[in-house]
Order: structure tokens, then C-alpha cells, then sequence
């Protein structure tokens, strides 16, 4: 009894003592600013881009943040604009298109080329690697020529092909399927599955982070994407956002707060993407079907 | 009619041989088990026979039909992974169900079979759960679910129990053994682990560098073995191996300095090593095959093993649990005659 007395005083004291403040160094003080000052940056486009949507024309010059009068006219008459709705449906027809079409395809290459042994399958994988050094400016000029002879110009082909497969896609796909033991792959074949039904039964839920992750990359790429479209479309009806927003004003003026209202609506569903898949990038690669 | 049926099976990776025409027969409902160190080509037999290597030469027929050229769903077989590969998405209703997708049977009659074999394994309750949430004996029990639910010719398992802790490794092991009594389908199982092999097999193939080192019942493998490798890898401690020199009327010369009278086919003047295993060599008298200060015990409980002679060269002996030598404490180890094995020295093989 006399011990537990004695021990009692102290425990309590440390029960209800305060954590011990540990105080902040130098480095983490740096590290604090950089990651404020990153954050800051990252806002501040975002920012002006609303501020300006909600400014009249003749303050948008003017670098105040906050409006003095604040107004949602731009928005008005943005979307009551006919074209700015056939842009939206453009963009939107275009990146779900080809999200759709590199998830299948980019998978499916990645797929063959990580877990068939073929004979030339590391030149074919250096290959397909080897496109990703050449930029695109180099490309839009054969692309034109392409889409020329096939009649594609002005036309949503002639818009998505060049985007339907991607070399970083492949790639992509391909390191996460490396990382898909060959014990499910054989299970499945032994299960009497085909190999087009493993593919797509057995080996791609279990890359589910990695689809998610190139379908954002896939789905922002084509939404923002300005170069292409505008030199391969020719009439207004077939613009994409970026490229209608860009034709707002005349040569005189140009209508910013107009731009920034159909880039801050534009950003909606770039947001309802991420916000579908980056739970499944958070998840990660589960594995739980192995030994744990 | 064998079920199994293996003939000069070889197996090459460019100049690389790894199986040396392997050739073995199964009968129907038997449980074999091929043991042996890595690299041994032991699952390297079970994936032919699984149809997921390619076949160098030779054949492997099941249930009297050859299928070397027949895809693995082809072949009537059902294989268990050493890591489970129970699909991480699917609920353990549809991982059992998983191997009944492409047989053409009413969804009644899977749905049925998959409680059967639920029942049989003990998981009805968790057959809406991920394989996230269950334990490692739980996702090994699904995954030979998957395996049963199909009705195999034949079962193979490559090395199921690996992944496991001791004592679910002792508790899984009893559980195949029962489910092979009650199904009854024919087994083939491969471990490195030769508690493994004794404790299930009905025969067991021993194998070593791409060949069979022999093949026989638990008891065959371990009272009569075939060679030094054999005697060494079966049984735990290994067998002991004293050197020696066979001279006129079958008498034995042991490098130690005592003289052993067998009836050996070894000739006079051969180099032979004659085995013993540690349950059979014991403090007491008798011809002396070992003497020496007892170097280090290892209690047991039941027993307790000491460790006999020279550092470097002791041989290895079970001495009584209750009362052992003490650790540097003279000692003669004998053993009963018909206790000991004679090898060749040079090429291994027994000789008696």
C-alpha cells in the first residue's frame, strides 16, 4: 500500500502534464516557409482567376485581390454565350474520349509487354519509350498532314488521334503491372480464364491506382491541351474550351475577366475527376490477396 | 491406371538443365510430396505438370491422357500458390467461386458448390469478406477452396504453408492431411520442408539437383535411404556420418579407431561412411563408435541432445531428458547394429 502511494503523486503528474514543446529549429522553420511560400503560389492563379471572373472590365487591369464591386455578370453572360456550351461539350466529348481510350489501350500494352516473353519485346518497349523524346512541336506538323489525308481536319478525330495512346501511359502502366505477381496471372490461366479475360479480371483491378492516376494525368492533359486543337480545328463550333476561351475580345481588347470566368467554370470537372479517382491513388496498390 | 504419370521429363533454360529426365508415377488418391533443397526442381516438375512451363522433353499424362501440349484450364487440375494469389478484390464467395466462372454448369449448382466446399473448410461465415480481413490461415483455406470447388483430377500445392507461422504451419498441415482423407483426390505437394514430407506424404520423392534421389513411403525414406543426401536431409538432426574402411570378413574400420563387423556388399579396402542417426546413438555400452567430452546439450524436455567429440567433427546424439552428461564430461556413444547405414564414401549410394 505504501508503495502505490508514493507512486500515485507522480503518476498523476504525469497524466496531466502538458507534452513536452520540442522548440523549432532553423531547418524546420526553412521548411515551413518554403512549403508556405510554394503554397502561395500555387493559390495565387487560382485566386486572381476567380477575382478577375468577378471584376468589371475596366478594374481587371487593376491587381487588388478582392473586387471593390463584385459581380457574377461575367458568369451570366458566359453561360448564356450559345458557343461556350458547344466548347464545354467539345472538351468534355475529347478527354473523356481519350482518358477512356489510353486507360484501355495504354493498359493493355503495358500489360503484354510486362508479363508476355516475346521475342523483340524489350525493342518494342524501347521503342514506344523512345517517342516520348520527341516533343510535340516537332510531331504537329505530320499530324496535320495525317489528318489531312484522312479528311479529319476539323473533326473530333482529328482532335483525339494523336492523343488515343501515349508512350508515358504505356510506360506507365507497364512499371504497375510489374508490380501484379505472376502467381494471380497463373491462378486466373489455371482458373480456365483467356488471357484477354485475366487482363481485364484479374490484372487491372489490381493496378486500380495507377488507372486512376493516368486517368487524371489523361483527362487534364486533353482538357487543357490548346496547341493541337487550335491548329487542327478551323471553324468555332468545333473549338475546345482553352481554344474558345482564348478567341474572347477582339483585336482591340481582350475580355480577361470574360477568360478567367470560362477558365474558373472550366475547372469544375477537372475537380469532379480528381475528386472520383484520387481515392484510388490514396489507396495505393493493394496486395492484400498475398501473404501478408 | 497411374493418375499422374511423369516420363523422362527434362526441363532446359537455354544451356541451363535443371531437370535430368525425371520419370514417376502416381496412383490415383495419392498424396505425394517432392521435397528437396532450392533449386532442386521441385517446383520446376510442378509447374509442368500445371502446364505453366513449357516442356522440354519428355511426357506428363493425367488420368491416362497426355498433356504436354494441353493449356493448363485443359488439363483437370487445380493448383494452391505458395502466396496464396487469392484475388485482393474479390470477397471469398467469388475467389472460391472463381474457378467455376468458365465451367458451364447453373449458377444454383456453383452457388451450391461453393457452400459445400465453405462447409468443408470452415468459412461459411466469412464468405463476404475481402481477403484483406482475414488471417493467413483463413486466405490459405480460400485459396484451397478454390482449388476444391472445382473437383480436380489432381490437386498441386507449391509450398502452401511457407508463408505460415509454426503453429498454423502444424494446424494447416493437419487440416490438408484431413481434407485429403475426406476428398480423397490425388495430391501433389511440394515443401522444403521434410517435417512437411513426412507428416502427409503417402510417398515421398526426394530430389536433389534435377534428380530423383528416391521415392518411397515416409518410413522407406527414412529407415532405408537410398544415399547420403537422402540420410541427411530426412530426419532432423541429420544423420550422423562417421568415415571409415571396410576390411576382410565385413568389419569395419572406423576413423575414429573402432572396428564395426556388418554385413555389408561393400569389398575389402573400400571407403565407406557408415550412418547413424542420433535416436539410434546413445550414451552406453556396447562397441564404441564415439568418444569424447560432451561439447554443448540442447535440452528438449523429453530429451536432450548432446553434442559428442571433437569441435568441428561431433556427431550428434539424444541422450535421456531427465538426466544428461554434463557439457564437458566424457562419453561413449554406441548404437544397436541394425541401426546403421553403410554408404559408399565416393559415390554416396547405400550399401546396406
Amino acid at each position: 500500500m505504501a508503495v502505490t502511494e508514493e507512486i500515485r503523486p507522480n503518476a498523476d503528474a504525469l497524466l496531466h502534464a502538458a507534452p513536452p514543446r520540442r522548440p523549432a529549429n532553423l531547418g524546420q522553420i526553412l521548411r515551413w516557409t518554403l512549403l508556405f511560400l510554394g503554397g502561395i503560389a500555387m493559390v495565387m492563379p487560382i485566386a486572381y482567376m476567380i477575382s478577375t471572373s468577378l471584376k468589371w472590365p475596366h478594374e481587371v487591369y487593376n491587381l487588388q485581390l478582392i473586387p471593390d464591386e463584385p459581380h457574377l455578370e461575367n458568369y451570366t453572360y458566359v453561360l448564356e454565350d450559345g458557343r461556350f456550351y458547344g466548347w464545354f461539350i467539345n472538351s468534355i466529348v475529347i478527354a473523356v474520349v481519350t482518358t477512356v481510350s489510353n486507360v484501355l489501350f495504354d493498359s493493355l500494352v503495358g500489360y503484354t509487354l510486362c508479363k508476355f516473353r516475346f521475342p523483340g519485346r524489350y525493342i518494342v518497349f524501347i521503342a514506344i519509350l523512345s517517342t516520348l523524346m520527341i516533343p510535340t512541336e516537332m510531331l504537329v506538323i505530320p499530324w496535320y498532314l495525317m489528318s489531312q489525308q484522312l479528311g479529319w481536319l476539323d473533326t473530333y478525330w482529328g482532335i483525339m488521334f494523336p492523343g488515343l495512346m501515349t508512350a508515358f501511359g504505356t510506360f506507365l502502366m507497364k512499371q504497375f503491372f510489374e508490380t501484379v505477381p505472376d502467381d494471380f496471372i497463373e491462378a486466373a490461366r489455371i482458373d480456365g480464364l483467356n488471357e484477354l479475360q485475366i487482363w481485364w479480371t484479374v490484372a487491372m483491378p489490381l493496378v486500380k491506382p495507377a488507372l486512376a492516376a493516368l486517368a487524371i494525368f489523361v483527362f487534364l492533359g486533353n482538357w487543357t491541351a490548346f496547341i493541337w486543337p487550335l491548329i487542327v480545328t478551323n471553324s468555332v463550333e468545333m473549338y475546345t474550351l482553352p481554344v474558345g476561351l482564348s478567341s474572347f475580345g477582339d483585336e482591340a481588347d481582350v475580355a480577361w475577366e470574360l477568360i478567367m470566368t470560362g477558365a474558373a467554370i472550366s475547372t469544375i470537372p477537372t475537380l469532379v475527376v480528381f475528386l472520383i479517382f484520387q481515392r484510388y491513388i490514396i489507396q495505393g496498390v493493394v496486395m492484400a490477396g498475398l501473404k501478408g | 491406371m497411374a493418375d499422374l504419370s511423369i516420363r523422362d521429363l527434362v526441363k532446359r533454360y537455354d544451356k541451363t538443365q535443371v531437370l535430368h529426365g525425371i520419370s514417376l508415377d502416381v496412383e490415383d488418391g495419392e498424396f505425394v510430396v517432392f521435397v528437396g533443397p532450392s533449386g532442386c526442381g521441385k517446383s520446376t516438375t510442378l509447374r509442368m505438370i500445371a502446364g505453366l512451363e513449357e516442356i522440354t522433353s519428355g511426357e506428363v499424362s493425367i488420368a491416362g491422357r497426355l498433356v504436354n501440349n494441353l493449356e493448363p484450364k485443359e488439363r483437370d487440375i487445380a493448383m494452391v500458390f505458395q502466396n496464396y494469389a487469392i484475388y485482393p478484390h474479390m470477397t471469398v464467395r467469388k475467389n472460391i467461386g472463381f474457378g467455376l466462372r468458365t465451367a458451364k454448369m447453373p449458377r444454383a449448382d456453383k452457388e451450391r458448390r461453393i457452400d459445400e466446399v465453405a462447409v468443408i473448410l470452415g468459412m461459411t461465415d466469412l464468405l463476404d469478406r475481402k481477403p484483406s480481413q482475414l488471417s493467413g490461415g483463413q486466405r490459405q483455406r480460400v485459396a484451397i477452396g478454390r482449388a476444391m470447388v472445382r473437383d480436380p483430377a489432381v490437386f498441386l500445392f507449391d509450398e502452401p504453408l511457407s508463408n505460415l507461422d509454426a503453429q498454423l504451419r502444424t494446424q494447416m498441415r493437419l487440416e490438408i492431411k484431413k481434407l485429403h482423407q475426406r476428398v480423397g483426390n490425388t495430391i501433389i505437394f511440394v515443401t522444403h520442408d521434410q517435417v512437411e514430407a513426412m507428416t502427409m506424404a503417402d510417398r515421398i520423392v526426394i530430389m536433389k539437383d534435377g534428380h530423383i534421389q528416391q521415392v518411397g513411403t515416409p518410413s522407406e525414406v527414412y529407415h532405408s535411404p537410398a544415399n547420403t543426401f537422402v540420410a541427411r536431409f530426412i530426419g532432423a538432426p541429420s544423420m550422423n556420418m562417421l568415415p571409415g574402411v571396410v576390411e576382410d570378413g565385413g568389419k569395419i574400420w572406423l576413423d575414429s579407431g573402432t572396428e564395426v563387423t556388418l554385413n555389408t556388399a561393400a569389398k575389402p579396402g573400400q571407403a565407406v561412411v557408415l550412418g547413424v542417426r542420433p535416436e539410434d546413438l546413445y550414451p552406453g555400452d556396447g562397441p564404441a563408435l564415439v568418444r569424447g567430452p560432451v561439447l554443448v546439450r540442447e535440452p528438449l524436455g523429453a530429451e536432450t541432445l548432446i553434442y559428442v567429440g571433437r569441435e568441428g567433427d561431433e556427431v550428434i546424439a539424444k541422450a535421456d531428458g531427465r538426466t544428461p552428461p554434463e557439457v564437458g564430461e566424457e562419453v561413449t556413444l554406441t548404437a544397436a547394429l541394425e541401426n546403421l547405414h553403410v554408404f559408399d564414401a565416393e559415390t554416396g549410394e547405400a550399401l546396406r
